[in-house]
This record gives structure tokens, sequence and C-alpha cells, in this order.
């Protein structure tokens, strides 16, 4: 279809939406920068004080090494059990399969609120309430179908041939998956433990259910100051969030467009 | 093991391993959480009657179902418009729009939210800047009411609305848009007849996405909604963690997941599950 007046007009909103939905975010930074003791907008004068104080604070620092701890965990089981689970998947792949994949992506999209219920029921008897193991267990429980989705994806580029030829040459199944098929599908693996490490480190809802003292995870920290509406602290924690996702936003860019082109020439030869 | 592995494919030794957390840890607990539902406090449906009897609780679903209407219509609406366009327009733009785009999606919600609460308050720079200009001499509630509420979960579900449609689109034969261009269709024509038509799995898709997702939105309902807004995700947590009442709770849990249940199985109908999410989790 040629552009016409209506398809111009759709694509300005679209702009304008797309912008919508990023800028606010960035009302963090000013108010970051208050000199004030409370939330409002700076005038004329900026200070880091906030800043400051969110590096010195032991509070804010033991939740940021917290949730550091529980993400790495976190990510590292998910995407050990999500790519294991994923493989095993491909392999088998008949009905019974796909039932359990179905059922496997469950977590991702049963609301977290049954999902913090379920926890909080369980959690109470096995004594794992408000304890590293008790978030990182749930944590990897709802991360796990992200590292599926994105192995399951990569896999379905893998030339199952390839497998046949490396067993038919005499590898080993433990062979064959170390050197002939995790390394195809590096990607979908980096990528899936990015995204269980960012669900997990931003995870809110269950983790207001399982935790209360001795594991306050950052955004537990945030949700506080978020309620409490006065300490400017919690602009500053939002800013520096979003440079880290920033951050992993370009990295996570370097790295697909990398494996584009490391895939692109192969394409070329067929 | 000879005779077990040639029943068993060997793949599900290493699926096990997930499946068996999964089923333990989660399956279980809501298993036991529907269980409740019938027998906390006492055997039989007095939960669900529940529904029939309390003015309150009709209210809260009522809300809650009102508010992930609205709140649907606007994000695929909208979503439809950014959709159409990122496929409408070259490669470099439409480059740049998906950062934007997937950028929104990795924010982290709880910054989102404090941002809309810096924005939208009493004193916030809507408002502020409203007054400054002289359009407004009353501050503009947008906050502790439903606008609110809205405002945070549209901006928020934006994005999910996009991925399917987008996913849609991508895969549609342009060729079908030419050939009734050239057989005198006008583009509105073409747009109303054939695109929209075309685009209808992944429009369903989208829709169902983004009500799932909202109807147990919890994180903006209870920030902007400053407790005068009660959803039905807030109540549960209401009910456990303060008044410790588990057979309410689950009870709305159990038609939550109902209702979550029948509109994914409706999605399947339309659109490959894997698809969706695969998109939505990039």
């Amino acid at each position: 279809m040629t552009p016409g007046l209506f398809a111009k007009f759709n694509r300005v909103g679209a702009w304008v939406l797309l912008l919508f939905l990023v800028t606010p975010a960035l009302i963090a930074i000013p108010v970051s920068l208050t000199p004030k003791r409370f939330l409002s907008m700076p005038k004329g004068e900026l200070s880091l004080r906030h800043f400051e104080k969110l590096f010195t604070s032991e509070e804010w620092l033991s939740s940021f090494f917290q949730s550091g701890v529980i993400a790495v965990s976190t990510s590292l089981l998910a995407t050990f059990l999500g790519t294991l689970c994923a493989i095993g998947l491909w392999r088998v792949s008949s009905k019974y399969s796909e039932l359990v994949r179905a059922f496997l992506l469950l977590p991702l999209i049963i609301p977290q609120i049954i999902s913090a219920m379920a926890f909080y029921r369980l959690w109470i008897p096995l004594g794992l309430l408000d304890s590293y193991a008790g978030l990182i267990l749930a944590h990897t429980i709802l991360a796990a179908p992200m590292v599926l989705i994105t192995v399951s994806a990569s896999l379905a580029t893998f030339d199952p041939r390839l497998e046949q030829a490396s067993k038919n040459l005499g590898a080993s199944n433990w062979t064959t998956m170390r050197r002939v098929i995790l390394p195809s599908i590096k990607p979908g693996v980096f990528a899936g433990a990015l995204f269980a490490f960012i669900l997990s480190w931003d995870e809110i809802v269950v983790t207001l259910f399982i935790s209360k003292y001795s594991v306050y995870t950052l955004p537990r920290r945030m949700w506080n100051g978020i309620r409490e509406n006065t300490d400017p602290t919690v602009a500053a924690a939002a800013v520096v969030l979003i440079a880290i996702t920033l951050i992993a936003f370009v990295i996570f860019s370097i790295m697909s467009r990398r494996s584009a082109k490391s895939e692109a020439p192969e394409g070329g030869n067929k | 093991m000879h005779t077990l592995s040639r029943h068993i494919h060997p793949g599900w030794l290493i699926i096990a391993p997930l499946l068996v957390l999964v089923v333990a840890l989660y399956l279980g607990p809501i298993l036991n959480i529907l269980w409740l539902s019938v027998t906390d406090p006492e055997p039989g449906f007095g939960n669900y009657a529940k529904l029939g009897e309390s003015d309150a609780l009709i209210r809260i679903v009522w809300t809650t179902v009102r508010i992930c209407i609205i709140t649907t219509v606007f994000s695929v609406t909208l979503g439809y418009s950014i959709a159409y366009a990122m496929v409408h327009c070259h490669q470099r733009q439409k480059n740049y729009m998906l950062t934007l785009l997937l950028v929104s999606f990795w924010i982290s919600i709880l910054v989102r939210t404090f941002s809309w609460l810096m924005l939208l308050g009493r004193k916030g720079l809507v408002n502020g800047t409203l007054e400054n200009i002289g359009l407004i001499a009353e501050p503009i509630a947008f906050m502790r009411n439903e606008l609110g509420v809205l405002i945070g979960m549209v901006h928020y579900m934006i994005p999910y609305a996009v991925l399917p449609l987008l996913v849609s689109m991508q895969s549609l034969d342009t060729r079908v848009m030419d050939a009734s261009r050239n057989l005198g269709a006008s583009g509105t024509q073409t747009f109303w007849r054939i695109y929209l038509p075309l685009t209808l799995p992944g429009l369903v898709a989208s829709t169902l996405l983004v009500f799932i997702l909202s109807l147990g939105f919890y994180v903006t309902p209870a920030v902007l909604g400053g407790g005068k807004v009660l959803m039905v995700a807030e109540y549960i947590s209401v009910q456990l963690l303060v008044t410790l009442k588990w057979g309410t709770a689950a009870m709305l849990a159990a038609i939550m997941l109902a209702g979550v249940l029948a509109m994914l199985w409706v999605m399947s109908r339309f659109m490959k599950l894997s698809t969706v999410f695969g998109g939505a989790a990039r």
C-alpha cells in the first residue's frame, strides 16, 4: 500500500506513543538531583546528596547485594534447568512433550498474585519464608519458562542432522551435547540467562509475600520507598536501575547483532 | 534400564528436573489453594456463595473487570497503531521504533510506577505545568482514582499489545493488499476488509494477552489507586497478609485462574502460544 495521509498521520501518532512509553521514566533523573530532603523537582540548584546516601546507606547497599545474589543464582539455576529441559523437549518432540512444554510455560502467564499465594502457602510449612533459598527457588520457577522459550527458539534453527553426524562419528551423548548442541544454541542460552536475571532482579509481587526482614531485595526497598513517598533516595535508586537497564539492553543488542552476523554467512553458503 | 528406555525416550531424563520442580513447588500449592477455596473455613461452597451475597466483593470483581476491559481496549488500539506504523516504514526507522518499544519493556515496573507518582500527583509535574501556563486553576485529580490506575496500566501494557500484533502483521503476504488495490478497492476499503481481518489472529492474541496480564496486576493499581481503587489482586494480598482469611482469597484466585486458563485456551485456537510468548519475551 502506498503511504496515504492516514498512514503518515498514524506514523506520527506511533512516534508520539513510543515516546510516551519511554519518557515518563526520565522524570526520576531531575527528582533524584533535588537538594531538598523530600521528593520534589529541583529549582535551580542541583545536588548529588541522594546518590551519596544511596551508595553509603547500609540498607540500600545490602539490598543491592541481596538482589544481585538472588538474581545471579536464579539466572544460573533457571538457565541450567531451562536449557536441559528445552533440549529434552526438542529431542522427544511428541504430543506429550508439547503438553509438558505448555504446562511449563504456565508460571509466566498465571497472574503473579496467584503464584505469590502458591509460594507463600508452601513456603510456610517448608520453612523457606524470608530466606535466600526460598526467593531463589520461587524466582527460578518463574524465570525458567523464559529460558525454555529462548533456547527452544535457538533449537528450532539447529539442524538435527548435526547431532546425528556427531553420534555417527562416535561421540557420546554428553560430548555431542557439549561440543555440538550447546555451542549452536549459545545465543538462546545467553538471552535466557539475561531475561531470567532481569525477571528476578525486578520481581516484586512474589517477593512481597515471601520475604520479610532478613532478605530485603532492591524492589522490596523501592516498594517501601514508593509507598512512604517522601525520601528522594528512591529517585536515585530509580536512576541507577534505569542505567542498569540501558546497559543490559545495549549488551543484549550487541550480542544479538553479533550472533545474527555470525549466522548470516552460513545462510549465504546454503 | 534398556527395557525402560525402549518405552521412555531418554530425553525425558533431562526434562525431569525442571518438571519435577514445577510440579512439586508450583502446581502442588496451586492445587492446594483450589482445595482451600472449598474447604476453608468449612467444607462446601460457602466462599463462592459470598460472591452472591457480599456487595463489597462484587464491587471489587466488577472494578477489576471494568478496569481490565478499558485497559485492554486502549492498549490494543494504540498498540495496533504502533505495530502498523512499524511494519509500514523503512527498516532503519523500524529499528529505532523497536528499540524504544523494547527499552520501555525493560524498564522496571517500580521505576515506572514511581515516575507516574511524580508526574500525576497533586503537586506533580503535569499539574504544576498546567497551572503555570494557566490552563487550570485547581489541580486535576489524576491519582487515587481509576484514571491514574488506567494511565499506569495502559502505559505498561502497550508493549505487550504490540508484540503479538507485530508478529501477525509481519507474516502477512503484502501481495494480497496489492491485489485488492489493483482490483479497484480504496485504501480504506482494503484496510477494513482485507488487512484487519487478516490480522485478526494477532488482534485476538494481543487482546487476550493484555487482558490476562491486567487481571492479576498488582503494583500499579495498588500505588496509583492509592487505596481508593481496590482490585482483586490487592484484595487477595490484604486477605492473606492482614486478615489471614485464606478461604475468600483462594476463591478469588480460583475464579481468576479459571478465567485465565479459559482465555489461554481460546488464544491457543488463534495462535501458537509459543509465538506469543516468544515475541513477548524479547
